[in-house]
């Protein structure tokens, strides 16, 4: 195991200043992540407009620097995409925290997959991916997504 | 037996933890085991099993003395007035349902209140809470002071003629309060209120005795009192377990048993339902004899020493704050750091071979009663050294430098 791999300058940095960060006020969606291991909550806010397009994302919450990143880096990535792109990178994210070595939606640009990539540390780190994934279930729930029967990591 | 050679005795030090001397400072979440733990369970295994209390042969009756006799080590142990006034359960956590299930249905009614305290871990919330569905009981919980102390005004104040119970913390897991559990006792004895003191982090770091304390329920944890998991063991006075129904039915605990009725085994069978956990009895047995071998006096001096210098060590670092600063304090050292959240420490001292709590320490009423949703915490047992603490006071610099 390598901390500096866990912790790399990305993540140190998204922890420290989180992107949009804090509610807006007219959201029309939103959900909340708990860790019931730690307390750790992230709740999403979402305005989605009638083309399911988002058109704002934010969070608040409290957590450990992983899971601040990540709620901060989802943000920024996910504005301005539709549903169904939502859904992949969703899924495509979870599916690489979860076993596959990497990234594999077109939809995620490379300077991106570099940021989201920086979350795979986490993979070493058993009890710590839940830290990485809390804020990506809540903006599963805002969307209303169903998980896969056959895969929980997997949204349908 | 020395303090200081203690270490030698639990082989999990022998081992290197990821290339790392392993720093134990979770011991208030479970204490690691000495070898002749160990060893009683593999021997009981291998040259002595057998199911306890039933058969007549002679693996059974051997079985049978061997399992009585922790409870006898337990009783003087602990001072009990009576060997049947120690129940065997698996955990502190069914001790302390034991209780709340059984004096519940007889004592409590709508409207009753049952006292508790801020710094209530959540088996001595839990249990009472089914009590406001099935009985319409309301839950009181004494506050904490800004020290993280419990004081007996505070216990008086919210005592009122519908208190049907306190349980209370003799240690808190999170602030380090030791509770004056005698005085409070007293007090609610004067009132008719009978007493349970959860002592999951009282027994393994102090003295007791039951007899003096006269508390009417004490719940022992085994595994954090260098024993092994699954065990538990409810102190109650013989009255209340006389007086109580049964907990749970099942071989074991019956007298007589007809198609028309039952009627219920002595104590202390009575509360012992189904095959028990007899090699963790057998075997904590050995931890108690262990614990008396060193004295727990002796044990008790050399934790408070060392809560003393780690409070010191942490107190120099500018970026810890430490969270409880009680009168009384045992053996926990729960605190924060500046800018890192502590499941971020944990990860970092864990790979230095650290190993501490980080989160609520299922402690949920307290932890938002400090406004914070985590802390770390670092505890004590026997094995621990000052050389422990500045380890922990190293690796908590080394994660300023990976946040700074």
């Amino acid at each position: 195991m390598d901390l500096k791999e866990l912790y790399q300058e990305i993540i140190l940095e998204h922890g420290k200043n989180p992107r949009n960060l804090g509610k807006f006020e007219n959201f029309n969606k939103d959900a909340e992540g708990y860790n019931p291991l730690c307390g750790d909550k992230v709740h999403v806010y979402l305005k989605l407009n009638e083309n399911k397009e988002i058109e704002d994302i934010s969070f608040e919450g409290h957590g450990c620097a992983i899971s601040m990143a990540s709620a901060s880096i989802m943000t920024e990535l996910m504005k301005d995409k539709k549903n169904p792109e939502v859904k992949e990178i969703l899924n495509d994210f979870l599916g690489m925290i979860k076993q596959s070595p990497e990234l594999k939606s077109q939809l995620i640009k490379e300077d991106e997959k570099t940021k989201l990539m920086s979350l795979s540390g986490v993979k070493q780190y058993p009890m710590r991916v839940k830290c990485a994934t809390i804020a990506w279930h809540a903006l599963a729930a805002a969307m209303n997504y169903k998980k896969d029967e056959n895969d929980s990591e997997k949204f349908i | 037996m020395s303090i200081k050679d203690i270490k030698k005795e639990f082989p999990i030090f022998n081992n290197k933890i990821q290339n790392n001397d392993l720093v134990y400072l979770d011991s208030a979440n479970s204490s690691q085991k000495p070898q002749v733990v160990v060893d009683r369970i593999y021997d009981f295994y291998t040259k002595e099993f057998s199911n306890v209390g039933r058969s007549i042969h002679y693996l059974a009756v051997a079985a049978t003395n061997l399992y009585e006799n922790t409870r006898t080590l337990v009783q003087k142990y602990i001072n009990a007035k009576d060997k049947n006034e120690i129940v065997f359960t698996k955990g502190a956590t069914e001790a302390i349902n034991l209780v709340a299930n059984t004096f519940g249905q007889k004592h409590l009614n709508e409207g009753d209140e049952i006292l508790l305290t801020e710094l209530e871990h959540h088996s001595n919330y839990v249990p009472w809470h089914y009590l406001r569905k099935s009985k319409g009981v309301k839950i009181k919980f004494a506050e904490m002071d800004e020290n993280g102390d419990i004081t007996l005004e505070t216990i008086e104040k919210n005592i009122t003629d519908k208190t049907k119970i306190i349980a209370i913390t003799h240690l808190s897991n999170v602030t380090g309060a030791i509770l004056p559990v005698k005085e409070i006792t007293k007090l609610a004895h004067s009132k008719n209120i009978p007493v349970l003191i959860d002592g999951c982090q009282g027994a393994p770091h102090l003295k007791l005795d039951m007899q003096d304390l006269d508390c009417d329920f004490y719940a022992i944890s085994c595994h954090k009192m260098y024993g092994p998991t699954g065990l538990g063991i409810l102190y109650a006075k013989k009255k209340w377990l006389e007086e109580l129904p049964p907990y749970q039915g099942g071989g074991g605990m019956i007298r007589e048993v007809k198609k028309e009725g039952i009627t219920f085994g002595e104590l202390p069978n009575k509360y012992e339902a189904g095959t028990m956990a007899t090699a963790q009895v057998i075997a904590f047995g050995e931890s108690i004899k262990f614990i008396n071998k060193i004295g727990i006096e002796n044990i008790e001096k050399h934790e408070r020493e060392l809560t003393v210098y780690g409070e010191e060590v942490l107190r120099k670092n500018n970026s810890v704050k430490l969270i409880g600063n009680p009168k009384d304090k045992g053996s926990v050292l729960s605190f924060t750091l500046d800018g890192v959240h502590p499941h971020d420490i944990a990860t970092i001292l864990d790979e230095d071979g650290v190993a501490i709590r980080a989160g609520h320490h299922c402690c949920q009423i307290l932890h938002e009663k400090l406004g914070l949703s985590a802390t770390a915490r670092a505890s004590l047992g026997v094995y621990n050294t000052k050389d422990d603490l500045d380890q922990l006071n190293e690796s908590l610099n080394k994660c300023k430098k990976i946040f700074s």
